[in-house]
């Protein structure tokens, strides 16, 4: 029995099913637990699922790479979800046309701020160069941010785990500080989410409100943009 | 459905061809992105299929991030030796982020 058993586990741990099938249940048991826990942000699905996925790979001795192999079929998801967010950027035209010269100065100073305070904090505290550079686009959404992270010579997986602990930390962090600094508007308090916290930060804003939503989501779309095209050039002037 | 995930497809395909034909340092989503609001906004709306799908798409965003998530192994090491810049630096620059960008919006919207 326990043979065959692990002439089964032989078979399927070379196989691509299991990482994928394991990924969408840890995902939807995950989002099961935070529904149920009144969608509180300590509750994080993406940082359950991972938890939990780590948990069982660590257990079973499941490589990374074999994970991924399966796994991979969402990663990949991520490319067209990037282009995907040109629609409801194309949604709120209006919003931003109206809206022009708060939302461009709003995203400047925070796109610079994020990327700027990490790395002067991590490089004061004695973080290495590698890990800078990796941390620097981490309030950018996660395929355009490992983007930047390879091509500037950062490791494109730790990008992804900071840009991920940046997204549940801002989902978590920003209630607060928000209401410490007296900001109301649901345009304004989305927007400033979406700027720092990308996806996780839009998801969590979505669940707020509608509008909140919306203005994560251009803040998102927006930032990931201009990283995308300040940041290479952010790099080459400090390389000088 | 198909068809806006193959269109989603090909404007990804186009920008990476793009981004490796120019040599720009820029991701190829990220020109796919450009063109699609570019085509949006030349066509003047956007066709509800597309809306249906990328809205689909969107909805599970925060799922596409656990493949990525599950990386945090490779990095323990790291992560064990350069815990307290990484955590004090992703925490303040989050707070940071949040507050500079809300204020710097909120005060550009008064001036109006």
């Amino acid at each position: 029995m326990s043979g065959r058993f692990s002439e089964i586990w032989v078979y399927l741990s070379a196989s691509p099913l299991l990482g994928l099938t394991i990924t969408l249940l840890a995902y939807q048991a995950a989002y099961w637990v935070y529904q149920r826990l009144d969608m509180n942000p300590l509750a994080n699905p993406v940082a359950l699922s991972v938890a939990v996925l780590v948990a069982l790979l660590w257990f079973t001795g499941t490589p990374y790479q074999t994970y991924f192999d399966g796994a991979q079929f969402v990663h990949f998801l991520l490319g067209p979800a990037t282009v995907a967010l040109a629609v409801p950027l194309y949604a709120n035209l209006e919003a931003l046309k109206k809206d022009l010269a708060p939302l461009a100065g709003g995203l400047l100073a925070g796109s610079l701020t994020a990327a700027v305070s990490a790395v002067v904090i991590g490089w004061l505290l004695g973080a290495s160069r590698e890990t800078l550079v990796s941390m620097a686009p981490k309030s950018v959404t996660t395929p355009i941010a490992m983007g930047i992270a390879e091509k500037l010579g950062g490791l494109p997986s730790l990008t992804a785990v900071l840009v991920v602990s940046t997204g549940i930390l801002g989902a978590v962090l920003a209630r607060g500080t928000l209401n410490l600094l007296g900001i109301e508007d649901h345009a304004v308090r989305g927007f400033a989410v979406g700027v720092a916290a990308h996806g996780i930060g839009t998801a969590r804003a979505f669940q707020v409100s509608e509008t909140m939503g919306a203005f994560a989501g251009l803040a998102m779309g927006l930032n990931g943009l201009a990283s995308a095209f300040l940041f290479p050039l952010l790099a080459t002037l400090w390389g000088r | 459905m198909l068809g806006a995930l193959t269109l989603l497809l090909v404007y990804q395909l186009i920008g990476e061809v793009i981004v490796q034909a120019a040599g720009v340092p820029v991701p190829g989503p990220v020109v796919g992105m450009l063109l699609l609001f570019l085509t949006l906004l030349a066509r003047g709306s956007a066709p509800e299929w597309l809306r249906s799908t990328s809205q689909t798409l969107l909805s599970h965003l925060s799922l596409l991030f656990v493949p990525a998530g599950v990386g945090v192994m490779l990095h323990f090491r790291r992560l064990e030796a350069e815990w307290l810049p990484i955590l004090a630096a992703l925490v303040a620059s989050t707070v940071l982020t949040i507050g500079v960008t809300a204020l710097v919006m909120r005060a550009l919207q008064r001036r109006k």
